[in-house]
């Protein structure tokens, strides 16, 4: 019986402190509605996004709004959920349309056009819509990492190029990742068809599943459970960021002088992932919405990037900071394909490749 | 005769409009766009959706390999759970409590933990000192690893209660061991071993992080291509059309089961103390030995691993990765304090347990009633209905969550109210199927003589049902619980950095390079383990009768 109490009472205080939850958030209602001067704004993006919380502090100050930020699944789940709820929007902007899901975000037709301040500060390269519906906001390179250490041990030339990968004395030794299931598996599986072209990247998968390449659904698999210079698996090369070997600085456990990892970004090897951001039209807030696209491509935020996401940031006045300066390579000629002709084709290759690599 | 309406009909209401709002109505919403809205698809139009799924060699391999990979890891999880949980339900010995616990922790670990800690366990340079590289081995094994938990304390809480007269006097009737087994406790235990097995049966059948993960590119579930198709190709229809495929099927066997555990044999639970015994021959103490070993094998050493890695590096012991915990390298906003995310998990856990224990409990006294009292289709439509958010695939139930759960009053999309609340909608038929089957043994005329000698409907509820179903309550609160601290579907609704939970934190130290990263997510992992067996040991102290041996 006294057991029956205490389960009646800890359920009762559970409820209360659900209840004291909710309370606390509609305190932050009517906090937010006593000092009227404090609306939102909100970021819809996918779950690999970060921000400084000085750099949100100095944004709060400036546009005086408060950022909120709604994470929604991955790249293409985040783009799936705003498309779907273009009549009612979530959000004020959505950060993290890459350059592969460009086409499908533009036919939803669901951005404002709109040219933000320091638009002139990036590249034309990044530029890829014309109207400025979706502005360039960062961009990374997905290329082969290798792990150093194992090829100075095995004393082994690291690849060079994607040529190599199909080599005998690379048997055995790489780790991609899924294109259907993962974003720089699709990147890498872009940066062979751009390289080997429509007719050639088939032939030169099929040479790589001959010389034993191990392929997982993504990256975490690739490189936290197989990579070498990462996990105890038993393959030096993989396919990450060409920014990885600067994340592998910053978060390493003792000083590093010299990242553990390489990358081979030459000979067209990389391919460039470039990410847009959008004011949403029905937004309840034009004017601060707006004013928020002028923020994200101000210096402030731009030369927050790096860290945070470790990728780079889309305006040239951005600094980098030491450990990218040191560590991370922006290539020079990246593998292009132009991004209609990735919407276009895009389920086709992936399909093919389906049947023809896996199967 | 009765000509108020009695409280057990009523509370059928609760678990109905739950399910209404927040499983149906999303749901149909999703599936009426996807199929009639020609703005999602209009490349597709030519095809018919049907010819895409059922003409496709690949989707009916996917459809194919779904149907046995979950039959096989159901029979395995059951040929390792039953005698294991003939030892827990009939023998006291040293460190079973802790053993219980620890079975059951596997269950709140994400896929890519579970990956790490298999990788350690049976990859290169491994424990075991023999490693594993058939993907499906490792799948099966998962799944065994995931899963048998849940087989143990449904059949062991049914199992101690079946202990009593009806054995000995087969015994005394000179009945042999294994006649008494086969024609008197397996029978008995039927209900218990078919609830328990439709259980895991569809949770392997929706399973996807362990196939992703561990099978590789080459096997896929259901689930998992109506994840490709939802959200890479955005081929709603195609999505739509596999979710139904998996509705319509665990309709299907819950109908089966429903008219299977119809005709089970019936008995009385004995709500009372359990006679447990000491082992006291040679082969009962090899027997919990061996099953101690198997537990300790199986669940226990991958659970170590990741604690050994969250505590060196490079060969040396270290504290490093905790103190990480509680430093924002980078400044994020992001950043999620240990505590903060011990709390959240804790709040929302507890959360989705009371909606899933209330949900649950309304829904099985419902459909006891509705057993005796209106007609037996009834419970056979509703019982299968309330199985099938366990097999509703994430995605396409957080897609229809968007498109209609966004006008005042509804307007849940972004509330945080709507986490605890789709964990309690996975949670709930685990806390249904693990009281119904000990409600439904409980003779009518029990309540019956209660009531004529005066006992108030609250009275037979609170001293009579109660206790008799409080084994299985435990049970599944705990998997409510668990469900929740795990986060099933975390892709259905949009997480804010303000309510971190424990899986979220591993996934942010997972997503971007550097040991420091990894270490931490070994930690966090870590510290999830400690937090959900903290977590049992309070639910299982709530009993509500001190009726030991579960």
């Amino acid at each position: 019986m006294i057991k029956f109490k205490i389960f009646t009472i800890v359920l009762c205080m559970i409820m209360l402190s659900l209840s004291a939850c909710s309370n606390s958030g509609k305190k932050k209602d009517e906090h937010g509605n006593s000092v009227k001067e404090i609306p939102s704004i909100t970021i819809m993006t996918h779950d690999s996004f970060s921000v400084s919380k000085e750099v949100v502090a100095k944004f709060e100050a400036k546009i005086k709004a408060k950022m909120v930020i709604l994470k929604s699944g991955d790249a293409g789940e985040a783009l799936n959920k705003a498309i779907l709820s273009k009549n009612n929007p979530f959000a004020d902007i959505f950060y993290g349309v890459d350059n592969t899901f460009l086409s499908r975000a533009l036919k939803a037709d669901m951005f404002v056009t709109y040219t933000p301040l320091h638009l002139d500060k990036v590249d034309n390269a990044l530029k890829l819509d014309s109207k400025n519906t979706l502005i360039p906001v960062d961009f990374g390179d997905v290329c082969l990492n290798y792990d150093i250490k194992w090829f100075q041990d095995n004393n082994k030339q690291p690849p060079a190029m994607l040529e190599d990968l199909i080599k005998s004395e690379y048997r055995g030794l790489t780790v991609v990742e899924n294109p259907a299931t993962s974003s720089p598996g699709l990147a890498f599986l872009l940066a062979t068809i751009s390289r080997f072209g429509q007719d050639g990247y088939i032939d030169y998968w099929q040479k790589l599943k001959a010389n034993d390449v191990l392929i997982t659904n993504g990256w975490k698999e690739a490189y936290w459970g197989k990579f070498t210079a990462a996990s105890k698996g038993n393959r030096p090369v993989v396919v990450s960021y060409a920014s990885s070997p600067a994340a592998e600085v910053f978060y390493s456990e003792t000083k590093l002088d010299k990242a553990p990892t390489g990358v081979v970004i030459a000979n067209g090897s990389a391919f460039r992932q470039i990410e847009f951001a959008g004011v949403l039209k029905g937004t309840k807030n034009m004017k601060l919405a707006k004013k928020t696209m002028d923020f994200i491509l101000s210096k402030d935020f731009q030369e927050d990037i790096p860290l945070q996401m470790f990728v780079f940031p889309a305006s040239r006045e951005a600094a980098l900071p030491e450990v990218f300066k040191n560590h991370a390579q922006i290539t020079k000629e990246p593998a292009f394909l132009d991004s209609d002709l990735i919407n276009s084709k895009r389920d086709a290759w992936i399909r093919h490749w389906t049947e023809k690599i896996l199967q | 005769m009765k000509k108020y309406l009695h409280p057990y009909a009523l509370a059928g209401v609760i678990p109905a409009c739950f399910f209404l709002i927040f499983y149906f109505y999303p749901l149909v919403g999703i599936f009426i766009k996807s199929f009639f809205d020609p703005l999602l698809n209009p490349d597709q139009l030519d095809v018919s959706v049907f010819d895409q799924v059922f003409l496709s060699a690949r989707m009916m391999k996917i459809i194919w390999f779904t149907f046995w990979q979950a039959g096989l890891s159901t029979l395995l999880t059951l040929v390792f759970a039953l005698p294991s949980a003939f030892v827990m339900s009939h023998y006291v010995f040293k460190g079973k409590k802790i053993i219980k616990i620890l079975a059951s922790i596997p269950f709140v670990l994400p896929a890519i933990v579970v990956a790490t800690a298999f990788q350690a366990c049976f990859g290169e340079n491994s424990f075991f000192g023999f490693t594993i590289k058939n993907p499906l081995m490792l799948i099966l094994l998962a799944h065994v690893f995931y899963n048998f938990s849940v087989m143990l304390r449904i059949i062991t809480g049914f199992w101690a209660s079946l202990q009593g007269q009806i054995k000995e006097a087969a015994m005394v009737l000179g009945a042999n061991p294994l006649q008494v087994f086969l024609n008197i406790t397996l029978p008995l235990l039927k209900p218990a071993i078919l609830a328990a097995s439709v259980l895991v049966f569809i949770f392997c059948f929706s399973s996807f992080g362990i196939i992703l993960i561990l099978g590789g590119p080459s096997y896929s579930t259901i689930e998992a291509e109506i994840y490709r198709q939802a959200a890479h190709l955005f081929n709603l229809r195609v999505a739509s059309c596999l979710s139904l495929i998996q509705i319509l099927f665990t309709f299907a066997l819950m109908w089966i089961y429903t008219l299977f555990t119809k005709r089970a044999a019936r008995f009385t639970p004995d709500a009372g103390q359990a006679n447990l015994k000491k082992p006291d021959r040679w082969w009962e103490k090899i027997l919990i030995a061996a099953v101690t070993v198997f537990i300790i094998t199986l669940c226990v050493i991958p659970l170590l691993a990741l604690v050994v890695k969250s505590l060196s590096h490079n060969g040396e012991w270290t504290f490093l990765f905790y103190k990480a915990l509680f430093h924002n390298a980078s400044d994020s906003i992001f950043y999620i304090p240990p505590f903060h995310a011990i709390k959240y998990s804790f709040l929302f856990a507890g959360a989705a347990l009371v909606i899933a224990l209330v949900t649950g409990l309304c829904a099985a006294f419902f459909i006891r009633f509705a057993d005796f009292n209106i007609s037996n289709k009834i419970s056979t439509f509703f019982d299968p209905i309330f199985m099938l958010p366990l097999s509703t695939s994430a995605v396409t139930l957080g897609f229809g969550i968007i498109i209609t759960l966004d006008k005042p009053p509804l307007n849940l999309r972004t509330s945080i109210f709507l986490i605890p609340i789709v964990h309690a909608l996975v949670g709930f038929p685990f806390v249904l199927r693990t009281i119904l089957p000990a409600l439904r043994s409980i003779p009518q005329n029990l309540a019956d003589a209660a009531s004529m000698l005066g006992a108030s409907p609250f009275k037979i509820w609170r001293y009579i049902d109660l206790p008799l179903i409080s084994k299985g309550l435990v049970a599944g609160a705990i998997f409510a619980f668990t469900i929740s601290l795990g986060e099933f579907g975390a892709t259905i609704f949009t997480a804010r950095p303000e309510t971190p939970t424990i899986p979220v934190a591993i996934y942010r130290f997972l997503s971007q390079p550097g040991a420091i990263n990894y270490g931490q997510a070994m930690a966090v992992s870590t510290i999830l383990m400690i937090t959900t067996a903290i977590g049992f040991i309070v639910i299982e102290n709530f009993r509500i009768e001190n009726s030991e041996g579960f």
